[in-house]
């Protein structure tokens, strides 16, 4: 063997590249699932991998616990532990408690940080390493909108987790994308009757919202209703998100001449703010010979805790309380509770039905092809799932159902007894035009 | 006029709290030069003396009612404090007053934590640069919070002020306005008492007593202190402690304002640094003093008037006057020579 090493050209090295470029290929061509599969991910195995993406870290942290939790439970059920909680109440029987297809549920996850970038990692991890076929979870809308993106980009489903903005089935929605939770046209649809019936038709408001999608969302949906039963609209507020000390924000209220406040705010945020209002009196002040209220249209049970007692007598909307008394809301209340020991979060309960919904369609369409998936999914209907009958509107993805109106508590028996149902708002008056807000969904995508 | 004096009160509790920050950073930069980034973790710590101490008052006796069950189906727990259950009236006052009487386990805590953190840690590093000093001590700020957040979860936890002072006094009012115009919280008022109160304490602690003009003498000149035979690491080590609870204290206080959770230490953390700036790095006097004023100022630049004028303002003032003050001073409003300089 000579010691002489053969002089580098130009040729040599492409030639050398071009080798070295086939030889790092090869296996990768034989064995990609792009040419042994109809679809991303496509599971070959007993086993199929769900992707659970939610804050498990950052100010929703025990918001993501909870959602984690719910998964957790649904796989469970799914694979036919446990009590099969809301599967025996569910209307659609196509799921045996023996997985789906014939495979054993497992799952993955993945921490949002509430962070778009982080949440769309997490994601893009989970299909890419890890052959998550769906990826689901997460609280945020900001979050749900660059994952839902992301989802849709790569060829998976994607089935939304807490996410209230109009935008998410809206302006941004996407063939692979399918939210159960209600958004804040349907808050505003749901609220303005109790406002109506609690304080009258001549009321001024102030707005205070978050400055982001969803609190844009929220505060024109709540104005857009209460204008049109004749309330004026004092001034709308931007605040930063996470300001902390909300006090130069709220005591401009005071000397506006509104006689009730509308916090646009969500998590940390709600929590401060409605404690500082209170603390600055406004919950008992009189302005134009009205009682001033306080008005909060996106409501959490974990996130009320958090304000004590602030939030008596404030009303707010929200998506499912585990107070409900249909059965599937009762199954899924002693399932969760007996296995964790306190009752499942609004957060818990959606991402629980979402993780059903997609099982469910799975085993109806015989395949966990994305396309053929969604096309299961599209207006379904369905019940027992504790919102009454419920419909998966097929030209927006979104669920269409009934929506709660709730009121902080004044006389709580327990820490998780913050809030009472006022009226279960039935889904015809929440139900709006499929072109109302906008955006196409586009076509679907099996990433392949 | 009433939404001006309104803002004024405003910038004023906001400035307290910064101000007691700044105080504290200001003291361990003089003295120890330690770029502390960890000091906003004290002040969370300080706030969870509260939280923890209301938990241990609200520490319950459980018992069972057998005729009663929970949505789950398992027995209904009823749960008294033990405090209320052994200790009738006095248990129930103890809970009210749990914030201001948690001051007497935050002062020990803080004490106890500023002690370990500076001979454990901090004193490592006295020689090292401000880069290291700053990235050793954010470390340490992740880790506390972190530490904080997997006890305490993620979510705020509401500490209310004393019965007594939970409603909102109409200022107004008394000064010839409108009723109901100008309000203000009580604990608001007592919050910047007691702001008042520890800073005076602090100035009166290093202006009239040996130890304080040790500490000065240290903060002037370390060198030469230390050739007189004053072991000045040992009263370093005290100031650190000191600021430690300065912190704490503002913490615990501010409880009942801001529902604590494991991330507000960074929140005010920032912008307390900003304060150390503008004040002048090392000065005492320019950190309580641009506290106040960039409490202010903030509370001013949210005001609609001015948004309206200059819409985000609210979001960038601290930083704007921030810039403009370095600028103009660029030892900030009260820099001695000399500091960082070097």
């Amino acid at each position: 063997m000579s010691l002489i090493r053969k002089p580098l050209n130009r040729r040599s090295i492409l030639r050398a590249g071009a080798m070295g470029g086939a030889a790092l290929a090869t296996p990768t061509i034989f064995t990609s699932k792009a040419w042994s599969a109809g679809y991303l991910n496509e599971p070959t195995g007993s086993e199929v991998v769900l992707g659970f993406n939610v804050p498990q870290t950052g100010a929703y942290a025990d918001e993501g616990a909870d959602e984690l939790r719910a998964y957790q439970l649904a796989v469970k059920h799914i694979n036919g532990e446990g009590d099969g909680g809301m599967l025996n109440t569910f209307s659609s029987k196509a799921l045996q408690g023996n997985g789906v297809n014939g495979k054993k549920v497992t799952y993955v996850t993945g921490d949002t940080q509430t962070k778009s970038d982080a949440a769309r990692a997490s994601a893009k991890r989970m299909i890419e390493k890890d052959g998550a076929v769906m990826i689901t979870g997460g609280s945020s809308s900001g979050v749900a909108i660059a994952v839902q993106s992301l989802c849709q980009e790569a060829g998976v489903i994607f089935m939304a987790g807490l996410t209230h903005s109009n935008d998410t089935t809206g302006k941004d929605k996407r063939a692979n994308g399918f939210r159960h939770f209600f958004n804040t046209e349907m808050s505003g649809a749901a609220l303005a009757p109790v406002l109506k019936n609690a304080f009258g038709t001549d009321r001024t408001a102030y707005h205070l919202t978050a400055d982001y999608t969803w609190g844009w969302s929220q505060e024109g949906s709540i104005k857009k209703y209460t204008e049109g039963m004749g309330w004026k609209t004092a001034a709308a507020v931007r605040t930063p998100l996470g300001a902390g000390d909300f006090s130069q924000y709220i005591t401009p209220v005071l000397n506006s001449g509104a006689d009730v406040l509308v916090l646009n705010h969500y998590g940390k945020d709600m929590v401060n703010s409605l404690t500082q209002a209170v603390q600055f009196g406004l919950r008992d002040k009189q302005v134009n010979g009205k009682d001033f209220a306080i008005v909060v249209p996106l409501y959490s049970r974990l996130m009320a805790q958090g304000a004590g007692e602030n939030v008596k007598g404030i009303f707010g909307s929200t998506n499912w309380h585990w107070s409900l008394q249909d059965e599937g809301s009762k199954a899924f209340v002693k399932s969760f509770g007996q296995e964790y020991g306190f009752p499942p979060s609004q957060a818990a309960h959606t991402c629980y039905v979402q993780a059903l919904l997609y099982a469910d369609a799975a085993q109806r369409a015989g395949t966990f092809e994305p396309c053929a998936l969604g096309a299961a999914l599209e207006g379904f209907e369905f019940d027992g799932m504790g919102n009454g009958p419920t419909l998966y509107r097929a030209e927006d993805h979104q669920c269409f159902k009934d929506v709660l109106v709730v009121k902080g508590k004044e006389n709580p028996s327990s820490q998780f007894d913050v809030l009472e149902v006022v009226e279960v708002t039935p889904r015809a008056q929440v139900e709006y035009p499929a072109d109302l807000l906008g955006g196409d969904l586009g076509a679907c995508n099996n990433g392949v | 006029m009433d939404v001006i004096l309104l803002q004024l009160l405003n910038g004023l509790d906001k400035g307290g709290a910064y101000a007691l920050i700044a105080l504290g950073l200001t003291l361990i930069f003089g003295t120890l030069g330690v770029v502390n980034f960890a000091h906003g973790a004290l002040f969370m710590l300080g706030a969870f003396c509260a939280v923890s101490f209301n938990a241990l008052l609200s520490l319950e006796l459980v018992t069972i009612d057998p005729e009663k069950t929970t949505a789950w189906g398992t027995p209904l727990e009823i749960r008294t404090p033990y405090v209320e259950a052994y200790m009738g009236d006095f248990g129930h006052w103890i809970l009210n007053y749990s914030v201001p009487v948690s001051i007497l386990l935050a002062i020990p805590v803080m004490l106890l934590v500023g002690f370990i953190m500076e001979r454990g840690l901090i004193k490592h590093f006295y020689n090292r640069a401000h880069a290291d000093q700053i990235l050793v001590t954010f470390g340490l700020a992740i880790v506390l919070q972190e530490i904080i957040k997997s006890i305490f979860g993620a979510n705020p936890i509401p500490q209310a002020a004393p019965e007594t002072v939970r409603g909102a006094a109409d200022i107004g009012a008394a000064l010839g306005f409108d009723p109901g115009v100008i309000v203000y919280p009580y604990w608001r008022m007592v919050y910047l008492g007691f702001a008042a109160a520890i800073i005076a304490a602090v100035f009166a602690f290093l202006q009239f007593t040996t130890f304080g003009m040790v500490v000065r003498a240290g903060m002037a000149d370390r060198h030469t202190v230390g050739l007189l035979g004053i072991n000045i690491e040992r009263r370093f080590t005290i100031v650190f402690a000191i600021a430690a609870v300065v912190a704490g204290l503002a913490g615990v206080m501010y409880t009942p304002i801001l529902p604590p959770d494991y991330h507000m230490g960074m929140d005010f953390l920032v912008l307390s640094f900003v304060v150390v700036v503008v004040g002048g790095m090392g000065s005492l006097p320019g950190a309580v003093a641009a506290g106040f004023l960039l409490g202010i100022l903030q509370s001013f630049a949210s005001m609609n008037e001015v948004k309206a004028i200059l819409p985000g303002i609210d979001q960038i003032i601290i930083y704007l006057v921030a810039v403009v003050i370095l600028l103009v001073r660029p030892r900030g409003l009260m820099g001695r020579k000399g500091v960082m300089e070097s």
